[in-house]
């Protein structure tokens, strides 16, 4: 039966989302800052015994920000934007409404799980899935009950054709599933081994370098399907949202997706460059990573050219500021991915500052800020009030996008000195430095790495003090905008 | 047919799935029996040694040290021997690592000694001025747990057929059995610390989380 009322959406599990973003997104930034600092200032490692040193705090800091951050404002927006894309409300069925606040429950207390198990040294050691059996068991759960809301929603849809965001939010439920199964594939030791030892522990069923590469197959492509994919949905809802900008082109949309979806993935091997994984693997995840440039750059451009005509709002709209500079970020982000792929970059650019470099002006530059200005773009609609202050939100781009070159650029030299110091040799072909030499001359781009955090830090605090005030303080507004976000 | 996709989420998710997927096949199978071949000579690691892996694990020794030597003339100089895929054939997780704040480990067992690195995890700076790796005092107190590495030992004979003895079973009583070989192997390395509270753990059958982790380093060669 179809109403002919404009539907009332359900914004409840959106909200609660919202709350968990900005919470990770402060506690994640605040540890990533503390570690760099720990970098510039290696007293900082002593201030809670074996619990506070920069190799224990920085899985949490990965961890917080990508399964905290990140993914809570993946399924905020989600949660929002799915509903008003397939034109049905989350009220219209109970079942899913339990679906999605249980999926929030479980998620709230598998993130608490994490951060006391990763403290405490629980850990697989491998990067970006570091949590152990049981939390891996708790993860498939908190998703399959995101993939019963996601399917169960489309089921019930009023609006045939999926739109574009929706590709993209499919694809990181199937794309994470299938990569996060297979990555975490492990024994339990205790219950192969007659009951002894620790219940927590448990040995990776992949050895050496297949284990390396079925990390790195996850490790590449959870930045694929957890900071790219989902926020490619976010901006293909939101910049036409917040703009009234119809999107640029739909065969670039077609291609853009398509073509990430079969290229990405094989990309993952360029991680592995000059390592014992067989050359034709190195050299094709150096060559799609190349091709990948495409379909990257193609929904960049999709976005870019949706604002043709419309620049004005860059300077009239701080919203459409963080998103155009999201799209530029992106841009620049997988540029040099790619450059780093080229396997005589690598050689010079790998165990370099130069990695953690290229990931933060992707996250940075590209995931938060479209978080960001998505989260605000939800705000009016969500609390029916206008945004606090467009003073306060200008301000904080400036100093964040401050914060990002200042970050990026201390991380280009320092990578790329580093890189070039291990392998001077004088004369006679004797190698120049010893290693503490080049870990030395990297103080000052250490200490300018730890300030970028707190001007970053500093912006993120202005950004939850504005949602806040956004849903306490601000005034209320009586029909929800259309397009552009109300603010004072 | 993208119309058709998008009208048909079924179909469409089942597209995506099929497109994402096959790049795994092609990348990581036709190698996989290979790559888990061990070098010639490998032996499985020791259950203390196996401890301090996991110690090495716990505190994530990945986020600095790299155990990865590439093959430019600049590394092997550097640290020796450029690596082999089959001597992580036993390296359940492999532990390669992403990146060098310090130096790569995969052969530090060559060029450092039991010696140096009791110095070093007490006060890196005492042995490296200008180093900016944090002291891990507390493996010096803290006490390991064999057991549980007896359990992974355990396990990967079991299932992935590790060649470790017929004498480690998943039973209590093999365990206790296996502990006093365990204890002498720590005792070997406590007789060459200097740290006294080490030496008088170790001889009161307890292994403080140091003993166990430098016969990781150690081992690494």
């Amino acid at each position: 039966m179809q109403s002919h009322a404009a539907l009332e959406y359900d914004y409840s599990v959106a909200k609660l989302f919202t709350y968990t973003t900005i919470l990770f997104g402060f506690v994640g930034m605040l540890i990533g800052t503390f570690i760099a600092a720990q970098l510039a200032f290696p007293e900082l490692n002593y201030w809670m015994g074996e619990y506070g040193t920069f190799s224990r705090l920085r899985p949490l800091h990965t961890n917080v920000v990508i399964y905290g951050f990140t993914v809570s404002g993946v399924f905020a927006t989600f949660y929002y934007s799915a509903q008003r894309v397939l034109k049905v409300s989350m009220a219209e069925s109970n079942f899913l409404m339990f679906v999605g606040k249980l999926q929030f429950v479980l998620y709230v207390i598998l993130a608490a799980g994490m951060v006391v198990s990763l403290l405490m040294g629980y850990s697989s050691s491998k990067e970006y899935a570091e949590m152990e059996w049981p939390l891996d068991i708790l993860t498939v759960a908190v998703w399959v009950l995101w993939g019963i809301v996601m399917f169960g929603l489309i089921g019930l849809r009023r609006e045939k054709t999926l739109y574009i965001s929706l590709w993209y939010f499919i694809a990181t439920f199937l794309g994470v599933a299938m990569l996060y199964l297979f990555n975490n594939m492990a024994l339990p030791t205790y219950f192969f081994s007659g009951g002894l030892g620790n219940i927590m522990h448990s040995v990776s069923m992949y050895s050496g370098t297949n284990d390396a590469l079925v990390q790195w197959w996850w490790g590449h492509n959870a930045v694929a399907f957890v900071f790219t994919v989902p926020i490619i949905a976010m901006i293909y809802y939101f910049l036409p949202k917040e703009s009234g900008q119809a999107i640029y082109s739909y065969k670039l949309s077609l291609l853009s997706f398509w073509g990430l979806m079969f290229v990405y993935l094989w990309a993952g091997s360029h991680h592995l460059l000059w390592s014992t994984v067989p050359d034709w693997m190195q050299s094709m995840g150096s060559i799609f990573s190349v091709v990948l440039i495409l379909p990257s750059w193609g929904s960049a451009i999709n976005m870019l050219l949706t604002m043709k005509g419309e620049w004005n709002q860059l300077t009239e709209n701080p919203l459409i500021k963080f998103m155009v500079l999201a799209s530029t970020f992106y841009m620049l982000s997988t540029l040099e991915g790619p450059i780093q792929a080229i396997k005589s970059v690598n050689a010079i650019a790998h165990f370099t500052d130069w990695i953690p470099g290229h990931v933060h002006d992707g996250v940075l530059g590209w995931v938060a800020f479209m978080i960001m200005a998505s989260l605000f773009h939800m705000a009016p609609r969500m609390y029916k009030r206008e945004i606090y202050s467009k003073k306060l939100m200008d301000a904080q781009f400036w100093l964040q996008i401050t914060a990002v070159v200042l970050y990026f650029t201390s991380m280009w030299i320092a990578g790329i000195t580093q890189g070039m110091m291990w392998r001077a040799v004088d004369e006679y072909g004797n190698l120049m430095y010893s290693f503490i030499d080049t870990v030395a001359v990297l103080n000052p781009y250490y200490t300018i790495r730890a300030l970028a955090g707190v001007l970053y830090l500093t912006g993120f605090l202005m950004f939850a003090y504005n949602m806040y005030k956004t849903m306490t303080a601000s005034r209320k507004i009586e029909a929800e905008p259309q397009f552009r976000s109300p603010m004072a | 047919m993208f119309h058709w996709l998008e009208k048909n989420p079924f179909f469409f998710a089942v597209g995506v799935f099929v497109v994402i997927a096959f790049a795994g096949l092609i990348e990581i199978l036709p190698n996989f029996a290979e790559a888990s071949r061990p070098v010639a000579g490998l032996k499985p690691y020791t259950v203390l040694e196996l401890t301090g892996k996991n110690i090495y694990k716990k505190d994530h020794c990945i986020a600095c040290h790299s155990q990865l030597i590439r093959p430019f003339k600049a590394e092997t100089d550097r640290y020796g021997q450029y690596s082999l895929s089959g001597e992580y054939a036993y390296d359940r997780p492999f532990l390669w690592g992403s990146k060098r704040t310090g130096p790569d480990l995969h052969r530090v067992g060559n060029y450092r000694t039991t010696e140096w690195h009791e110095n070093h995890m007490w006060d890196p700076k005492s042995v490296v001025p200008q180093s900016i790796m944090p002291a891990y005092k507390h493996y010096f107190t803290n006490i390991a747990d064999i057991e549980t590495a007896y359990a992974e030992a355990v396990t990967v004979k079991n299932v992935f057929k590790t060649p470790y003895g017929d004498e480690f079973q998943p039973t209590k009583e093999a365990w206790e059995a296996h502990k006093p070989i365990v204890l002498a192997e720590a005792k070997a390395i406590a007789d060459d610390m200097k740290n006294k509270d080490v030496k008088e753990a170790v001889a009161n059958g307890q292994i403080p989380e140091i003993v166990a982790l430098i016969a990781y380093l150690n081992r690494l060669k």
